[in-house]
């Protein structure tokens, strides 16, 4: 199994290696250089083939490719073309934000989803089970920002509880302060991982509730809840597993939108506005560590699936 | 060249009183008899393609008309003149709402097609090609399949500046690879039936079996999933104009009206201009996928088993 895992690492590795190569190459093609963005219009032929030669950009696209590649490995993520700051210091101003959000989205959603569907695993076809999933089918198909609007519909204008935006920082508050905070992003995002994980959590339960070892048990009189909980849920923990990573490597798209709908800083607004100024330094570094999250969850979904299945352990 | 004569087209015949569709490995019936949810789904998205086609022509006002140039404020309230009231530049959202369906689903269903084209030829050639081929077509496909897509998209409008035929062409290389995924693994799993074994022991031709053993069987599949990933297109192509990055003003579609209209919610602004887009794509994208369900649980519902 170790070698699996190793040779499961060694194509993540691959795979973060390519993505460099398309987010690097993928930026260079646009028109004007680092130099004379910075420098600006006015500067002179000299300063900017001075700033060409301290960048690095006069040595061949393959060698800049290396050298980026080394610093980003380093912690440097370059300098802002826009604004003339390190990157690693706008990002350290705004990576808490989109933090605290994802991980609150993972710490209530996942398990509260997981519950539903489970629940909804236990009694198939009743009430309970379709209109859970009716809601997850309709939800699954809608937009972000179509959730958010709802929620901002129900609570800002009907209840007349909360914000249509974030506002304020988030430094020194308290878990459940934190919470009320970020209450309507985290609530949206919760929901739009919800649909999915529900589904897949039912269908993976009910999958291993049609293997005939769970007929024994049912013949044996085992009570239900035991069944589930003791027979059932230990088999299907893979799947599960493997959803919950692909879900939570979602969570990277979906705090984009969430961050731009409710308008508070983070590193997705970050890199909308970097798209937005075309500062393609900044790209660059913030591309490679939203698409390094998400292959690493990726990889951490496939490592779940062989851990708990012997079955994918020795292929034939 | 030594080729085994060609025999004529093969029919088993079928033992007494069993019907076809009682045989073991029976593929989908053809024909589909929608359930409610099904009809609810296709009258929905008929309606929506009836507006994107006759939207411009509908629409009371012009994309960038006024129908108040003599009001002051933005954001007029619904009443007689504009049923939906006014956004943030005092423009008629309801016409707004009906030229936008045309441009989301007009861009939406062209790169959808675009990434159908590019991936059903690769995904089936590569399972019909020899194992190396297929090795380095999976290989290079799976890192664009590695990357977020929004990020994918961020990147080329970055490089290249937004614009339709630019939002089209990404979206459909970007939705290409899962097509070709998909096609890949469907053409491989029939490639291993017996009846393309004993085509090829026929010696048909690679053409002959594409086009006759391959294709029908990957038909059904496919179809359905072209409904998955028009939904996945249109919330890509929304998504983008939201974030500013898709569709530019002053042309109207529904992911930048949201965004046009969203900064006035926090100054207590009428949240109709925000909902009545967001409501567009919400009925459009959850209606393909009530048809969408309804027609994979007819054909036997595999298709989320090969995603």
């Amino acid at each position: 199994m170790t070698s699996l895992i190793l040779r499961r690492l060694g194509i993540g590795l691959i795979t973060v290696l390519a993505v460099s190569i398309i987010i690097f190459f993928g930026t260079k093609i646009l028109p004007g250089d680092a130099a004379q963005i910075r420098l600006g219009q006015e500067a002179t032929e000299a300063n900017v083939a001075a700033l060409r030669e301290r960048l690095g950009l006069d040595q061949p696209v393959y060698m800049q490719y290396l050298s980026w590649l080394m610093n980003f490995a380093s912690g440097d993520l370059g300098t802002s073309l826009s604004s003339d700051v390190p990157i690693t210091n706008l990002i350290s101003d705004r990576y808490q934000n989109t933090i605290i959000v994802s991980t609150l989205t993972a710490l209530i959603g996942v398990p509260i989803s997981l519950m539903l569907g489970i629940m909804a695993a236990m009694y198939p076809g009743s009430v309970y089970d379709r209109i859970l999933t009716f809601i997850s089918v309709s939800l699954v198909a809608a937009p972000e920002f179509f959730t958010a609007t709802l929620l901002v519909l129900i609570f800002v204008f009907a209840l007349g509880v909360g914000n249509a935006v974030v506002v304020g920082s988030a430094d020194g508050k308290g878990f459940f302060e934190l919470l009320a905070h970020f209450a309507l992003p985290i609530t949206t995002l919760s929901f739009v991982i919800a649909s999915q994980l529900i589904r897949m959590s039912r269908a993976a339960v009910l999958n291993v509730m049609n293997s005939p070892y769970i007929e024994m048990a049912i013949l044996k009189g085992v009570p239900r809840k035991r069944i589930i909980f003791r027979h059932a849920l230990l088999n299907a923990i893979g799947p599960i597993v493997n959803v919950v990573a692909l879900n939570l490597a979602y969570l990277v798209t979906g705090v984009i939108v969430v961050e731009i709908y409710f308008g508070y800083p983070g590193l997705a607004t970050l890199i909308v506005q970097g798209v937005q100024t075309r500062d393609f330094v900044l790209i660059q570094g913030l591309g490679m560590i939203f698409c390094m999250t998400y292959v690493v969850l990726m990889l951490v979904a496939d490592i779940a699936a062989f851990v708990s299945n012997p079955r994918l352990r020795h292929p034939k | 060249m030594n080729k085994p004569p060609k025999t004529e087209h093969f029919v088993a015949p079928f033992e007494e009183g069993i019907s076809f569709e009682e045989l073991q490995d029976a593929p989908p019936r053809a024909g589909y008899k929608p359930t409610m949810a099904g009809w609810v789904g296709i009258v929905v998205v008929t309606f929506w393609a009836f507006i994107a086609f006759a939207g411009p022509w509908l629409a009371p006002y012009g994309e960038n008309e006024l129908p108040f140039p003599d009001a002051y404020s933005e954001f007029q309230v619904p009443q007689e003149g504009a049923r939906l009231g006014t956004d943030v530049e005092d423009r008629d959202i309801l016409s707004r709402v009906m030229f936008g369906a045309g441009r989301t689903i007009g861009i939406s269903l062209a790169a959808t097609l675009l990434a159908y084209g590019m991936g059903v030829v690769l995904g089936i050639g590569a399972a019909v090609s020899s194992p190396k081929v297929d090795m380095v077509m999976s290989r290079i496909n799976d890192a664009f399949l590695s990357l977020p897509t929004i990020m994918l998209g961020l990147v080329v409008v970055a490089a290249v500046g937004s614009s339709i035929p630019v939002l089209i062409v990404t979206a459909g290389f970007i939705y290409a690879s899962v097509v070709f995924r998909l096609s890949r693994a469907i053409g491989m799993e029939i490639m291993v039936m017996d009846f393309v074994e004993s085509a090829k022991a026929r010696g048909e031709g690679r053409w002959w079996i594409i086009t006759r053993e391959i294709w029908p069987n990957a038909r059904m599949p496919l179809i359905t999933d072209f409904g998955l990933r028009l939904i996945y297109v249109i919330l890509f192509i929304s998504s983008l104009s939201f974030l500013g990055l898709g569709v530019q003003p002053p042309q109207a579609d529904w992911g930048s009206m949201v965004r046009e209209n969203l900064g006035a919610l926090q100054y207590g602004a009428s949240i109709i201009p925000v909902l009545a887009p967001a409501i567009s794509i919400a009925t459009l994208t959850v209606a393909i996928n009530l048809v969408v369900d309804d027609v994979s649980a007819h054909g036997g519902g595999k298709l989320s088993g090969r995603m």
